[in-house]
């Protein structure tokens, strides 16, 4: 029988601190994580970055990830968006009461492999129970901190006309492999999340050139809502092109299928960066050394027409506005 | 992916539209019937390339934008029942009714779920014998052939809590009030594609016979919405009207019999009320008396308040080609859509929608 | 009403069959075209392959496609 969550590992209790002691301590070890104190205290000095995020993906295990990498990558990534070399996590679980002790395990297995990938330490957590009924299964926050290296200055609001819009890779995978789970699809998808830690990517790409001005993960809403925040904040035009973006075969005929937009599908392991034009070659070069930027490319620039607008230009040579997305992707048959 | 790729091909569009200016001499009004249509050429930019003589102007062919409020009032009601599973395709999720959409109506604990294939809800139904699985069944022929399988199926296999609330449409009937409405001078019709798939191309030929206005079945891709273009523009030009089909791999004049042969043992005709247009005879389908026991109409009692539209919404005016988007003085400004006020910017094929999205 | 997807028939049992598009596979229903054969290309509507393509006569539009445009280009 499989050993399940009960409503008491929550509740501070023997249990609590058993589940800490046997399942959390020994994959996440590290001497902060250990003292088990209220609080980690540690020195850190220089300019910081810090980020949260909460994680409620539906089904938990997906192709190529489950929740636990999600919510590594996902802080880790916010940090490296910044240009931050992230260092430490905070990891809070909000538990259903009735997940296996199996399932939590292969979460946290997760999350140790991806902290481990990035090297980045988890360093204070916090678990909680809830009635069944009251969490689907399992949700996840993170709270992440790292260190900005001087000079740095990456920021939504510094595109300049002129620079070049650079995507590290294929989209679609994350949104395309989690809806291929979702029960009334029945669709047999060839497809892994791309869930990974971008960090490393980031710091090569700093190497590479002092201009990158933008870097933003096209998660929820995809390429184009991430296109035209920049195109909001920086208060410039973004022009891409149809023929330049790289999707999967497979992404792309599922979109067919449900009539969806691989524009707007969720990416987990994906950057866009905005860079001055002179630099743009050098670092592509640097991400296609790594390998999760071997498929990087160039696919628009930025403009001084059409500000705050993002336009494609499609295959057969005319121009469409690219908007943000608006509600949630439905599949549709119309 | 073959039978797609192909008819995506850059050069042949701009061949295409090369061909289609060398041709138009004249001013044309074309109109695509279907939301399809209009989708695939806003999202081409496809009214950008081709010349200014041709006109190209958004018709009705969205079943999801001419359901009449009345209609979605009714499957809301039917979502409030107890122990229902109200089962959908997704463009109905949004759709604003007089009151509320489903999508408000599952937030208030309705039960409502998002299927891709009537074979979906059936199982559903299997899955779930205590509770009563009703199916929105809109569209127009391209799905009423797939929703009369699944009631075949249903009664074949003693389903006895799959129910369908039937708002199936057709489309000629709507093309002859339009024509003969006579508010907008028509030269072409680029003929849904997918609809034509099922009915074939005859049912047609009165477009051309009594109104002189040229027909071509058109598919989805650029290159098969140019070649159409094209091909009405020679038509016209040489005063020539007639239905031809272009979208050759998927239409043979005759329809698909066997699909043909399903809806008639499932429906029959019947008067439909179509937003914008108002009640059309024999424009819509109803589920013939020996299926009585699963139409969700005849099965349900539902009382419902009395039907409100949205003032100032024009999607009326706009499904018949009367007005487009740009008239509308909530497009935009009130209506988006995030917080669509009428079917149009909703329905992910409506025209407010497509001009919202992808219009430069 | 529109979305249909050319997809290829991988399998057949009975009246559905195992279609694959780009690597993506379904199982939908075939009640609408009894006739399709293993191999045979068919429009996938909401699950259900509402015609079999014609290779021959998606060749005809190729052909109307090139008339059209030679006229063009000979003109």
């Amino acid at each position: 029988m499989d050993e399940t969550i009960l409503l008491a590992h929550g509740s501070g209790s023997k249990l609590s601190h058993d589940l800490i002691e046997k399942n959390f301590l020994p994959p996440l070890a590290n001497p902060l994580l250990a003292r088990l104190d209220d609080s980690a205290v540690f020195d850190l000095s220089g300019r910081l970055a810090f980020t949260t995020d909460s994680y409620v993906v539906s089904p938990i295990f997906f192709p190529g990830g489950d929740i636990g990498k999600l919510a590594v990558c996902g802080t880790i990534n916010d940090l490296a968006m910044s240009g931050a070399t992230p260092l430490y996590l905070s990891l809070s679980l909000i538990i259903e009461e009735g997940l296996t002790l199996d399932e939590l395990n292969r979460v946290v297995s997760s999350v140790k492999a991806a902290a481990e990938e990035a090297e980045v330490k988890i360093i204070t957590g916090d678990t909680k129970v809830v009635n069944r009924g009251s969490a689907d299964k399992l949700f996840i926050n993170t709270s992440g901190i790292g260190a900005v290296p001087r000079g740095v200055d990456i920021s939504g609001a510094n595109a300049q006309i002129g620079d070049k819009v650079i995507l590290s890779g294929a989209i679609g995978d994350h949104g395309i492999a989690v809806m291929s789970q979702r029960e009334g699809l029945k669709l047999s998808v060839p497809v892994q999340s791309d869930c990974a830690p971008l960090n490393k990517l980031v710091s090569q790409m700093l190497e590479a050139s002092p201009r990158i001005h933008c870097l933003r993960d096209p998660t929820r809403g995809g390429l184009a809502t991430a296109l035209n925040e920049f195109a909001k904040q920086s208060k410039v035009g973004i022009r891409i092109e149809e023929d330049r973006i790289p999707v999967r075969d497979s992404v792309r005929a599922t979109c067919e299928l449900l009539g969806f937009d691989p524009l707007y599908v969720a990416n987990e392991g994906k950057l866009i960066a905005i860079v001055a034009s002179q630099d743009a070659d050098q670092v592509l070069a640097k991400m296609k050394q790594n390998p999760y930027g071997v498929d990087a490319c160039v696919i628009g620039e930025v403009t001084e027409e059409h500000k705050g607008r993002v336009i494609m230009r499609t295959r057969l040579g005319a121009s469409r506005i690219v908007d943000m997305l608006s509600g949630e992707l439905l599949p549709r048959i119309c | 992916m073959k039978f797609i790729d192909e008819y995506r091909d850059a050069e042949l569009g701009k061949k295409l539209v090369n061909r289609i200016e060398q041709l138009s001499t004249r001013q044309v009004r074309l109109m695509e019937f279907c939301g399809g249509h209009t989708v695939a050429i806003m999202r081409n930019g496809l009214r950008q390339l081709l010349p200014p003589t041709v006109e190209m102007l958004s018709g009705p062919g969205c079943p999801v934008c001419v359901t009449a409020n009345a209609d979605i009032d009714k499957a809301i009601a039917l979502a409030r029942l107890p122990d229902v599973i109200i089962t959908t395709f997704g463009d109905m999720m949004k759709v604003p009714g007089s009151y509320s959409s489903l999508q408000q109506v599952r937030a208030e604990e309705a039960d409502i779920r998002i299927v891709y294939s009537t074979q979906d809800a059936l199982q559903i139904a299997r899955d779930n014998p205590k509770r009563s699985v009703i199916f929105i069944g809109i569209g127009f022929e391209t799905t009423a052939p797939t929703i009369a399988a699944s009631i075949l199926q249903a009664k074949e296999e003693k389903i006895e809590n799959f129910y369908v609330l039937c708002l199936l449409k057709l489309c000629p009937p709507v093309m002859k009030a339009l024509l003969a409405l006579g508010e907008i001078k028509l030269d072409g019709i680029v003929c849904p594609g997918h609809v034509s798939v099922i009915i074939g191309s005859h049912p047609y030929e009165f477009i051309p016979r009594d109104y002189g206005v040229a027909c071509v079945v058109s598919g989805f891709e650029p290159v098969d919405i140019l070649l159409s273009v094209a091909m009405l523009v020679e038509q016209i030009e040489n005063r020539k009207p007639r239905v031809e089909i272009a979208y050759r791999r998927g239409v043979k004049p005759e329809g698909n019999k066997k699909a043909l042969e399903l809806m008639g043992r499932v429906f029959e005709s019947g008067d439909a009320d179509w937003r914008g247009i108002g009640v059309i005879p024999a424009s819509g389908l109803k589920l013939r008396k020996e299926y009585a026991p699963l139409d969700a109409e005849r099965a349900f009692s539902i009382t419902l308040e009395p039907v409100r539209e949205a003032s100032g919404c024009i999607c009326g005016d706009i499904l018949r080609g009367v007005k487009i988007p740009a008239d509308c003085k909530l497009f935009r400004k009130v209506c988006l859509p995030e917080h669509p006020v009428g079917p149009c910017m909703v329905s992910s094929e409506g025209a407010c929608a497509a001009y919202y999205q992808y219009g430069v | 009403m529109c979305l249909a997807v050319p997809v290829q028939v991988v399998s057949i049992q009975d009246t559905e069959a195992e279609v694959e598009i780009g690597g993506v596979r379904r199982r939908v229903s075939i009640m609408l075209t009894p006739e399709a054969k293993v191999g045979d290309y068919v429009l996938l509507h909401t699950g259900y392959a509402i015609n079999v393509i014609d290779e021959a006569e998606a060749q005809e539009t190729l052909k109307l496609l090139t008339e059209m445009i030679s006229f063009g280009e000979d003109a």
